[in-house]
């Protein structure tokens, strides 16, 4: 009863925050509803029992994702309403794009019940008794240790990715050599000169 | 299953402080705060000038590559915390396996370092 109160609640909010994200005038506004459509997925990833998701979720996608996505939203030079102008002329590719995910999805879900190999596809259902956190650990490290090394080779694809196509060393710009400075020794740097009086430097 | 969600009722509670703090003090904010607006009070201004300009403006890709690479090792830390009950377990293949996970980003970490991505100029 609490159970599905809570995932009505959850559901709802998520769909209409998502509705919002899209719909919203200002696009600061669809982001604080994205945070918020992140917030219901999390509670229904705890309904589902998947704690360590939800929390990964909060943290990774609230803490840095929607972060993110509100500084380059605040920060970018564009004209929103410019941008929404096309908005009407977009709505039937858009509708078409989305009413054949809805159809797939629906089609996935149905077989996804029928099917009589679905139960062996859930490879790895939680024990009873152990935590979610426990069971993935278990799990991770050691069965599933070729995926485990593929994300790591995914996250360095990305790091590398990020750098080359964004780090560009502006030329004539002063850096910080720390190094260089703490070198520096007061007889390369100072020089006491004896200036007579009336004389000056020349 | 309704235990476990019990459980979350702390957090539920602290939602409801949290919000009730917020609209609290804008109620507060909105009953005893004296107001006696005018338009020439409201309008905004810049340093006394009208404004200028919108407050959105071409911004150097950097600091995106800073938060990119800070979502990166966000990641990379949520990938230790279920590796706890492997290694507690004493679980040798896991241990190493998650050495060698962290030696990959490493590999990224020196590269980004020799690159100088983390400096500022």
């Amino acid at each position: 009863m609490l159970q599905a109160a809570a995932f009505y609640v959850l559901s709802a909010v998520a769909i209409l925050s998502a509705f919002m994200v899209v719909s919203a005038r200002n696009p600061v506004r669809s982001v604080l509803f994205l945070i918020l459509a992140f917030f219901s997925a999390a509670g229904l990833f705890v309904l589902l029992g998947a704690e360590f998701l939800a929390m990964i979720l909060v943290i990774v996608y609230v803490g840095a994702v929607a972060v993110l996505f509100l500084f380059v939203v605040m920060m970018l030079d564009i004209d929103f309403a410019a941008l929404r102008q096309g908005f009407l002329s977009y709505l039937p590719l858009g509708g078409l794009v989305a009413l054949i995910m809805a159809i797939e999805l629906a089609m996935i879900g149905s077989l996804w019940v029928s099917a009589e190999t679905a139960q062996f596809a859930l490879r790895s259902p939680t024990p009873e008794g152990v935590s979610n956190i426990e069971a993935l650990g278990a799990i991770l490290y050691d069965d599933y240790v070729l995926f485990f090394q593929l994300a790591g080779l995914v996250l360095l694809v990305a790091m590398v990715g990020a750098i080359v196509l964004t780090l560009r060393h502006r030329q004539g710009t002063k850096r910080q050599d720390v190094g260089r400075q703490v070198r520096r020794t007061r007889e390369e740097s100072v020089e006491v000169v004896d200036i007579k009086s009336g004389e000056g430097i020349g | 299953m309704d235990a476990l969600l019990l459980e979350y009722l702390p957090i539920l509670i602290f939602f409801g402080i949290a919000a009730a703090m917020g609209v609290g003090f804008i109620l507060a904010a909105f009953v005893l705060a004296p107001s006696d607006p005018d338009p020439e009070k409201v309008s905004t201004y810049e340093c006394g000038f009208n404004a200028f300009d919108d407050a959105r403006m071409k911004f150097d890709v950097r600091f995106y590559l800073v938060a990119i690479l800070f979502i990166i090792f966000d990641l990379e830390v949520a990938f230790l915390f279920p590796w706890l009950f492997p290694v507690f377990e004493g679980n040798l293949f896991a241990f190493w396996s998650m050495i060698c996970f962290l030696g990959v980003l490493t590999i990224g970490f020196l590269y980004e370092w020799r690159k100088g991505a983390l400096d500022w100029e």
